[in-house]
Formats: C-alpha cells, sequence, structure tokens
C-alpha cells in the first residue's frame, strides 16, 4: 500500500514530470492548472521550476529549455494557451530537443473561468500530438509517456486536462526519477530559426510527422479496446471515458482514446465494425465526433450529448437512455452563496470609494476584484480577459473623447494581471496621450487562484528572495509623469476618494496604485514592517446605531442585518472600512 | 468487495470540508478501497458554497456523485443539506451540522434564511442533527468542527475496521492530534 498515493491530476502531473527527469518549469497560475507547478516545487532539489509573468512567457521559456536540452514543461489554464499560442504554433514547425509538454487544463462549465473553451481543436490547428488523461494514474504516466513521444517525434505534446481530472483525486502508484539529463545543445539553423526559407520545409516535413504520429496512434496501447457485448460501443477519452463506463456498464463496449490527436482513424474503424451502435462521449465540442464522421463512420455524439458545460453521469444517462434517478426534492428554497470580497479585504475599500463616483465606465479585469461587479457594490462595467482593462479602457475612453461625451474611464486591474499583460496596454495609454485612470490594485500577491509570487511580491516559487518590480518606477519608465502617479492606502476612503477625484479631473493619463497586503495572505516579514497588521475588531454601538445599514451596503460577509445589525467578531480583521461609512459614529475599533 | 459508495461533504469555504475528506479518504485507502475525491477550487472559495464528493468501492469510474446517488450527505451548514438534497439517494442518510451561516443576500436583508429547514429535512429523509460547531467549541478548539461531523459520518458508514486515529495522526499537525481524536469520538457519539 505504501506506494500508492492518492493524488489530484495536476499532483500526478507534476509527479509523472519529475519521475520523467524534468529539468525546467515554467506556468503562470490558472484554476484549474495551478497546482502542477506547486507540486514540482516540492521537487525543487531535482529541477527548476518558476512563475512566469504570463502563459507565453512560460511556454518560450519552455520551448527554450526543451531546446537547450532538458525535458521541459509548461502549464496554464485553457484561456492562457490562448495567451501562448503565437509560440506554440511554431514549436510545432522547430520541434524540440528535449521533450517539451505543454499541460494545458480546459474548465468545462466554467467553474472559475471566463469562457468555456475546448482546446482539443489547438492540437488540430497547431497539429499537436495530444494525450488524454482519464485520471490520476493517467495523469503521471502520461506526463511521462508524453516527454518520449515528444522526443520520438520531435513536437512539443499538449497534454489536455480538464477540472475534473485536474482536482479529483485517485489513486497513484509511484516510481522512481530517471535522471535523464540534458541531451547535448547543437546550433541548427534551419530548425530553429523560422525565416519563411526555413518555415516552408518545416512546415511540409509537419506533413510526415504528422503521418508517423497517426500510425502510432493506431498502434499505441493507450488507444486500447475494451471488448465486451457487440450491441453498444463508446468512444470515449478523458474524464468523460469514466463517466460512459458509469453509466453504459459492463456490457458495452469501449475504445478508450489516451491520445486524441492524431486520431486512430483505423483502430476506429475496426471498433466501429464490431459493434451495433457506436457512441461518442465527448465534453464540449464535437471534436472526435466530427473527425470520426469525416472518416465516414457513422456514431451518436452532439445530436444526443450536451455540446457545451460540463458532463456527467446523470446528464449521459439521460440523454443517452432518458432515465433519471429518483430523487429527494423540498418546496423550500437554499439562498444563493455568491461568493463575495472577504471580510477585511484591501479591495473593498477602494471598491466602495469607487462605486460613489458619477459619469464614469469601469473596465475590470480578471482576479477576486472581478467581485467589485457583485451587488451591492457593482462597481464594475467590463471584464472580457487578463490585462484587457487598461487597453479596453483607453479604447474607451477615446471613444468618449470623440463624441464629445464627458463620461470618464477607470481601469481596475491587480498586480499579478498587471505583471501578465497590463504593462503593454499601459504604454498604449500613455504613448498614445490616453486619458483614462488606471488603478492598479496591488495586494502583494497573486490572490484568487491560491497566493502564488508574482514579480511584485519579491520572492519565487522556489522561495528564493528575488528583486521586486518598482510599480511606480515602471510607469515612470514608460512615459507616465510622476506626479500622476498616485499610491494610496484602499481601507482608507478619504485617500482613495482624493486620488480618484484629483486623477479623474486631469487630462492626461494617471494611475493610482492601491497598496494593501492581501488578508488571506501569510504576510512576509517586508509586509510586517510596511503596513499595520496588528490584529483588530470593529464593533458596532447598538446604541448608537440608527440601522441605516450604510456598512451593509459595504458588502463586508462580517456584517450580518437582521433585527439589530452586528458584526461577526470572528470573521472581523477590523479593517475600518464599514466604521469610515457610518454616519452616526457609531463603529469602533477595539483591540 | 462491494458496490460503489457515494459521501457528499457540502458546506460553506473555510469550514474544513477537504481536511475531514482528506481523512475520509486515507482511511478508505488504507483499508484497500479505490476511493476517488473530487472536489472544486478557485472562486468558490470566497464565502461560496463547496462540496467534497468521496467514491469508494472495488473499483470507480466517474469522480462526481449524481442526483440521487449520494448514500450520506454531511451537510457542515443546515442550508447547504437543503441544497444538496436531490443528490441524496432515496433511503439515503444525512449527518447535519445544527449552525447557520447567513449567505451576503442575507445579511445585506434583501433574502431571508428559509425558516424550519432541520424538521423538512427530518420529514424526508433519516437524519442526524446536532451542533457539531458548539460541540467542538466545548471541546476547546471550535475549527475542529470538521472532525466531529467526519465522527459522526464514519459511525454511520459503519467501518469500525478502518484504523480511523491514525487516519487523524497522519493528516492533522502534531499539536492537534489529541483535540481531533476527541473531537472524533463526540461526533460518533452523536449517530
Amino acid at each position: 500500500m505504501n506506494n500508492k498515493h492518492l493524488l489530484t491530476g495536476n499532483e500526478a502531473v507534476a509527479r509523472g514530470a519529475y519521475e520523467a527527469g524534468l529539468m525546467f518549469a515554467s506556468a503562470y497560475p490558472g484554476t484549474p492548472s495551478t497546482e502542477i507547478l506547486e507540486t514540482l516545487a516540492e521537487y525543487k532539489d531535482s529541477l527548476y521550476c518558476e512563475w512566469a509573468p504570463n502563459e507565453k512567457v512560460a511556454l518560450e521559456a519552455a520551448i527554450g529549455a526543451s531546446i537547450a536540452g532538458g525535458r521541459a514543461l509548461a502549464a496554464m489554464k485553457h484561456v492562457g494557451v490562448n495567451v501562448a499560442a503565437d509560440p506554440l504554433f511554431t514549436a510545432a514547425y522547430t520541434g524540440v530537443n528535449g521533450g517539451l509538454v505543454l499541460a494545458a487544463a480546459d474548465d468545462p462549465g466554467q467553474h472559475s473561468s471566463q469562457n468555456e473553451q475546448d482546446n482539443r481543436n489547438y492540437a488540430i490547428a497547431a497539429r499537436l500530438l495530444m494525450l488524454e488523461p482519464s485520471d490520476s494514474q493517467e495523469a503521471k504516466d502520461f506526463t511521462k509517456l508524453g516527454f518520449e513521444l515528444s522526443e520520438r517525434f520531435d513536437m512539443p505534446v499538449m497534454l489536455r486536462l480538464t477540472t475534473r481530472v485536474c482536482h479529483s483525486k485517485s489513486v497513484v502508484e509511484f516510481e522512481e526519477r530517471q535522471e535523464v539529463g540534458a541531451k547535448p545543445y547543437e546550433k541548427d539553423i534551419r530548425k530553429y530559426v523560422m525565416v519563411p526559407a526555413n518555415a516552408k520545409v518545416k512546415r511540409a516535413h509537419l506533413e510526415d510527422v504528422l503521418r508517423a504520429m497517426a500510425e502510432y496512434s493506431n498502434t499505441c496501447e493507450i488507444n486500447r479496446e475494451e471488448i465486451n457485448g457487440t450491441e453498444i460501443g463508446v468512444i470515449s477519452a478523458g474524464v468523460a471515458y469514466q463517466y460512459a463506463k458509469d453509466v453504459f456498464g459492463p456490457e458495452a463496449s469501449y475504445l478508450k482514446l489516451g491520445m486524441t490527436y492524431p486520431m486512430p482513424l483505423e483502430k476506429i474503424k475496426a471498433f466501429a465494425s464490431k459493434v451495433k451502435k457506436l457512441y461518442v462521449i465527448e465534453e464540449m465540442d464535437p471534436y472526435m465526433e466530427r473527425q470520426i464522421k469525416e472518416a465516414g463512420i457513422d456514431c451518436i455524439g452532439k445530436d444526443v450529448i450536451p455540446a457545451y458545460d460540463e458532463l456527467n453521469t446523470d446528464i449521459i444517462r439521460k440523454a443517452v437512455f432518458g432515465e433519471e434517478a429518483p430523487t429527494l426534492s423540498s418546496d423550500k428554497t437554499a439562498v444563493v452563496r455568491p461568493p463575495a470580497m472577504c471580510a477585511g479585504c484591501p479591495h473593498r475599500g477602494f471598491f466602495y470609494a469607487l462605486s460613489k463616483k458619477k459619469n464614469i465606465m469601469v473596465t475590470g479585469d480578471i482576479g477576486c476584484y472581478t467581485l467589485g461587479a457583485a451587488a451591492p457594490l457593482a462597481a464594475l462595467d467590463t471584464t472580457v480577459c487578463m490585462g484587457a482593462s487598461i487597453s479596453m479602457g483607453h479604447g474607451a475612453a477615446k471613444v468618449f473623447r470623440a463624441s464629445n461625451s464627458d463620461k470618464k474611464v477607470v481601469a481596475v486591474i491587480g498586480d499579478s494581471t498587471f505583471f501578465h499583460s497590463g504593462i503593454t496596454s499601459l504604454i498604449d495609454v500613455t504613448y498614445n496621450k490616453g486619458v483614462s485612470v488606471s488603478v492598479i490594485l496591488d495586494n502583494r500577491i497573486t490572490g484568487m487562484t491560491g497566493h502564488q509570487q508574482n514579480p511584485g511580491t519579491g520572492l519565487t516559487l522556489m522561495g528564493e528572495p528575488a528583486v521586486e518590480v518598482d510599480i511606480p518606477m515602471l510607469c515612470q519608465a514608460i512615459g507616465m509623469k510622476k506626479e500622476n502617479i498616485y499610491t494610496v492606502n484602499p481601507l482608507k476612503l478619504a485617500e482613495v476618494d482624493a486620488a480618484l477625484d484629483e486623477a479623474l479631473a486631469k487630462d492626461e493619463p494617471c494611475v493610482i496604485i492601491t497598496k494593501w497586503p492581501c488578508v488571506l495572505k501569510k504576510f512576509t516579514q517586508e509586509d510586517k514592517s510596511s503596513f499595520d497588521l496588528s490584529p483588530k475588531k470593529c464593533v458596532i454601538d447598538q446604541e448608537k446605531c440608527r440601522k441605516c445599514k450604510m456598512c451593509v451596503k459595504t458588502g463586508c460577509p462580517a456584517i450580518y442585518s437582521g433585527d439589530t445589525i452586528t458584526i461577526n467578531r470572528e470573521s472581523c480583521t477590523g479593517c475600518g472600512v464599514c466604521a469610515q461609512v457610518c454616519p452616526f459614529d457609531a463603529i469602533k475599533e477595539v483591540k | 468487495m462491494s458496490e460503489t459508495k457515494n459521501i457528499l461533504l457540502v458546506g460553506v469555504g473555510g469550514q474544513g470540508t477537504i481536511l475531514a475528506s482528506k481523512i475520509l479518504s486515507a482511511g478508505l485507502l488504507e483499508a484497500g478501497y479505490d476511493v476517488k475525491m473530487s472536489e472544486i477550487h478557485g472562486m468558490s472559495q470566497r464565502g461560496g458554497n463547496v462540496s467534497t464528493q468521496i467514491r469508494f468501492g472495488e473499483k470507480v469510474y466517474s469522480p462526481i456523485i449524481g442526483k440521487g446517488e449520494a448514500d450520506i450527505i454531511v451537510a457542515f451548514e443546515t442550508m447547504e443539506a437543503l441544497r444538496w438534497i436531490s443528490c441524496l439517494k432515496v433511503g439515503g442518510k444525512m449527518v447535519i451540522n445544527d449552525h447557520e451561516i447567513p449567505s451576503v443576500p442575507i445579511q445585506m436583508g434583501v433574502a431571508e434564511y428559509p425558516e424550519g429547514v432541520l424538521e423538512e429535512l427530518a420529514s424526508k429523509a433519516d437524519v442526524s442533527i446536532f451542533k457539531a460547531s458548539q460541540i467542538a467549541e466545548e471541546l476547546g478548539n471550535p475549527k475542529t468542527m470538521n472532525i466531529v461531523l467526519l465522527g459522526a459520518l464514519v459511525k454511520a458508514l459503519n467501518m469500525p475496521h478502518i484504523d480511523w486515529e491514525k487516519a487523524i495522526r497522519d493528516n492533522v499537525k502534531k499539536d492537534f492530534e489529541d483535540i481531533n481524536i476527541q473531537a472524533f469520538y463526540a461526533g460518533a457519539a452523536q449517530v
């Protein structure tokens, strides 16, 4: 038993990479992929790993590490692959030296994402070998196999994961690490310099590689038949295979695919001929179904199975057999429990002050502060993607100006997101004479994904001290006037208010940096010496309270509005925002 | 061995559902079961409702539990028991912490915490209702509420052949081993 471990898919990918002799890993955190690198950091005596500022940088660094001869991995969530798509497509041309694996995690059902996209389409578009594990043991095995196949076919391998594979735990057996070391590096301009003359040759060569990979796909063990009955055959991959096994049971036959690009069409043809009715069970797009039908094989897929949202056994059972399990129900309804900014969150004070400003548009970004859009603050107008706040704000401000509107624009972005892709946007604002106000919410950590270091925190993933990016200096270096850069404490409403008023009144681009650590952060010595983080609580003097609910309108989850208004002592951190909005001086800070 | 059993732990972010499910899975794994456990990370942690699903048996496929499939639901908060009732197998059991945590709309006074939830659930299913939070507080550490509920769950599962004390010791910090074991037995005594 002692060799068996219960691991999440993410932990298993990290373990697989470690066992495969990985030398270099780089990633940007994003749910559901984050724990891959966090787990790799536990093996830091044997390998190097880092948080990159964004996914494109992470993948490029991994490509460089691979060309230098080391086995390398980049990890990201599905939308991160959009950011990294530029190097990804051309890496399929250059190929690799040390094995290169891209672990890309889709989020069907959008548990923690701004969109739902099926990244298997990237494998087709970029012509990448793709592996799809369906549980944690496969996540480990396929990661190891990925490095081997990457070297064998001279091709980056995409390891496609989904939320339920990433975050479900199942049993994994450990093996020893193979110390493969770095392969020798040889300068090879025709292989690695993708000017058109070389790239055209590589493009043609890619067709040969595709044929070789397809041949492997048709013969490899991870694309396996489980022949039982002849009535129903099921082709499936990833976690959908697990659902299918529960729904179709031991009577059906299965073709379980571990390698889904190139598809094993010969094997599929052979399987199809053995069963009377063929189902393709897959989450999101009809990715496999389309290719199977194109090959002239009849199958049932998205005509019954939903083409969006997460699948589960209920959905498949109902779709295929029209069966539903008997359930209990109640006339009473549970009130929704939407996520909210934490009690003591430094973003609350800023958003409260911002929500009082009239005639503004607020472009938002991706992070905990996206919750600024929730009631009662409702202080955001837009959220699209990482880094979009500043650039969208710039475009919006230009149009308001051109149409003689006096509407002003405030862009709101977190520290990690600013480093990710907000800096280039801010250059657009400063260089092209923008007029928006950009607010960098610097809470000293990457919050939403669970506290990863970033270039502003002064620590690396491997726990080493690093030189922090100086945000005000950076803003100056890209053309922001010194007098237009404000640094404020977001928990001091008057300070935030004054900075917003001054910046909004200017006809020049401005930056406001709100600087206070995330309330959930494990504070560093530097945090403790830079900020007053001593424990405090706020209490309401019931004699003074007139129940005006101004404090309730800050949206703090520690404040409860019933017959009386009270503050939950356990969750209150004494941030004092409620005390500042109370018109009757009824809220006091106590030790 | 046996057919697959389904356990659902539901609550509010920060209540310790994940540690409880980790200890449960460790015990089951040690006893030789195939175990799968699924949870959702990310946005839901910020005060939203959370769920952890554990399936175990000889061979487990899907890591998630469907509607009407849970043999036991452990609700760390009262209203969450109501939210997940459709997942309970008809004839299944609910272990419920008699403890209300209002959600943001309730705190803001725009919605009301539903009344009579416990009576409603008791009329629909086999329930064990007790004040796990209070028991943990009386033991001297309110955070052990999750282990009080784990104790009740394990009792309801009726698997005395598993070394649960070891599973707890392996998964909590040394200084908190004894208090957690006390909490475990205090919870077991409630079922």
